[in-house]
């Protein structure tokens, strides 16, 4: 009887010191914060527009990646329209007619509709030759809903060499 | 020298030189209030954009910055936008206790003010009971909140009110012993003379660890009874949208606002009087030198900078510690902090008998 009080009473205790403790671990990093102003994150975003810098992570749409002679990886396989959860890709292929007079499946046109893209970067990592990436640009307020509507795969652009 | 006290005593001398008594009672009663009011505005506009300040900054934010240099003006701004504001009376309320509410709350805290002494020789009134004056109408502004609970004809303002009603009652003993050790320490109520015994040393200092452990309880304590976080459950935005007073608006919103930083104001200046010595410089002991050096230093000045010391520290806590559910509050209150500070008080009553404060 005498140890359960005494255990009772040590419990009590030792809570009240462990409580004291763990507030005072939560007001240093406060009060850290409060006098190191280097650690704020906030961004003045329209004054900064210039320097701003976001993390590397950030997504703001998707774009698809051309080289310098207007060629992409996209060899119109459509995995990443089964990928998007929402419907988002629209993926319209054709056959193009090889030197050898075979016909080759390829990419006609990439729709991309930025209006129900959720930025979740599936399409991405579905994507077998990274053709497509995530952007950070991310100022797309326009005045009509149908501009949000975008093809993704420049006018005239063809599949890169060896791209299978 | 000019100090308030030199001011305030040519005043007086003046308007009894130029008026019969009875007048110049009225024209200064006049002052006096014109100045209270003066000081509410005045805090409510310095203390919001203060708490706005450091919780960005604790929040690795940057807070207002916009209105004004360095947002200075955002608080302004604030007040205008409220002013302009319709406020509604709902239409299930009772009306007359709905919209007495607000006023009842504010008026409590004009009335604290009372006692409170601001600077050497700066004090609205030194009655003898100061101390207990204090206790007493603090204990009122519960009323006033759960007016605005009740009247409100809403469930979350109801619960609000209830809650608060729980916690101001429970955490008034805490704060009331708190105070009782330091009135056991100085032998008096009148808030001059407690200011005038701690003219060698504040009791936080002299009075070993039971004036350390009674200053934490009634910090505790009082930020419990001006409903703050992290015992902020009578408006628990998450819970209650804004607890007891969901309803109101424009104006009437913005005397519960300022009733509520002004009455942080005055805990705090309560507790910077009680144990921090008021506006009484810091002196040790018998230090001429140091003392004489510290005097330098105006005493209004020492009052401001004590209060708003603590005003940061209650500032830290809200931005600081997590919310208490009600059943913790209560445990907090009656398990630990009550017996605690019974304790306390007795080994504080034994120093004083034996007189082995400093």
């Amino acid at each position: 009887m005498i140890q359960l009080k005494r255990m009772f009473l040590k419990k009590y205790i030792s809570e009240v010191f462990g409580a004291v403790r763990s507030l005072l671990k939560g007001m240093r990093l406060t009060g850290y914060y409060f006098t190191h102003h280097k650690e704020i994150i906030t961004q003045q975003y329209p004054d900064n527009k210039e320097e701003m810098r976001l993390p590397d992570r950030f997504r703001g749409e998707v774009v698809m990646l051309h080289d310098e002679k207007n060629e992409h990886a996209c060899t119109g396989c459509t995995a990443c329209e089964l990928a998007c959860p929402n419907g988002t890709i629209k993926i319209i292929t054709k056959f193009d007619i090889t030197p050898e007079g075979k016909k080759k499946k390829a990419l006609d046109t990439f729709i991309y509709h930025l209006e129900l893209c959720t930025m979740c970067n599936l399409c991405i990592e579905a994507c077998p030759t990274d053709a497509i990436k995530m952007a950070q640009n991310f100022e797309h307020s326009v005045y009509d809903r149908s501009k949000l509507t975008k093809k993704l795969n420049k006018p005239g652009s063809k599949i890169r060499e060896g791209v299978e | 020298m000019l100090s308030i006290e030199n001011i305030t005593h040519s005043i007086d001398v003046w308007l009894n030189r130029t008026f019969s008594p009875t007048v110049a009672v009225l024209l200064e009663s006049l002052i006096v209030g014109l100045c209270v009011i003066g000081l509410f505005a005045l805090l409510g506009l310095v203390l919001v954009l203060m708490e706005r300040k450091v919780s960005a900054y604790m929040q690795i934010r940057l807070g207002p910055n916009r209105v004004g240099p360095g947002g200075s003006l955002q608080t302004v701004a604030d007040t205008l936008k409220l002013a302009m504001k319709e406020g509604l009376t709902p239409d299930g309320a009772d009306k007359f206790l709905f919209n007495l509410a607000p006023f009842l709350v504010i008026v409590v805290a004009m009335m604290i003010l009372a006692p409170v002494a601001f600077a050497k020789g700066t004090q609205i009134w030194d009655i003898n009971i100061g101390v207990l004056y204090i206790t007493a109408i603090s204990s009122l502004s519960v009323i006033g909140i759960l007016m605005a609970g009740w009247a409100s004809n809403n469930k979350y303002s109801l619960l609000g009110a209830m809650r608060s009603g729980a916690q101001i009652v429970s955490y008034e003993l805490s704060a009331g012993i708190s105070v009782i050790s330091i009135v056991v320490l100085t032998g008096s109520l009148r808030i001059s003379d407690i200011i005038a015994s701690q003219q060698d040393g504040w009791w936080l200092f002299k009075g070993h660890v039971p004036a350390v452990i009674s200053f934490i309880i009634f910090i505790i304590a009082v930020t419990a009874e001006t409903n703050r976080a992290p015992f902020d459950l009578a408006e628990a935005e998450s819970e209650l949208t804004a607890g007891f007073h969901t309803e109101y608006s424009g104006m009437k919103f913005a005397l519960f606002f300022l009733a509520e930083y002004v009455n942080i104001f005055i805990v705090c200046a309560i507790a910077a009087t009680l144990y921090l010595g008021g506006w009484m410089p810091l002196h040790i002991g018998h230090w001429a030198g140091f003392n004489g050096v510290m005097d330098y230093i105006p005493s209004s000045l020492w009052f401001i900078g004590k209060t708003f010391f603590l005003i940061f520290m209650i500032m830290w806590f809200r931005w600081t510690f997590p919310r208490l559910r009600i059943d913790q509050l209560l445990n907090l209150e009656w398990k630990y902090l009550l017996p605690l500070s019974m304790v306390n008080l007795l080994l504080t009553a034994l120093i004083a008998i034996e007189r082995w404060h400093f």
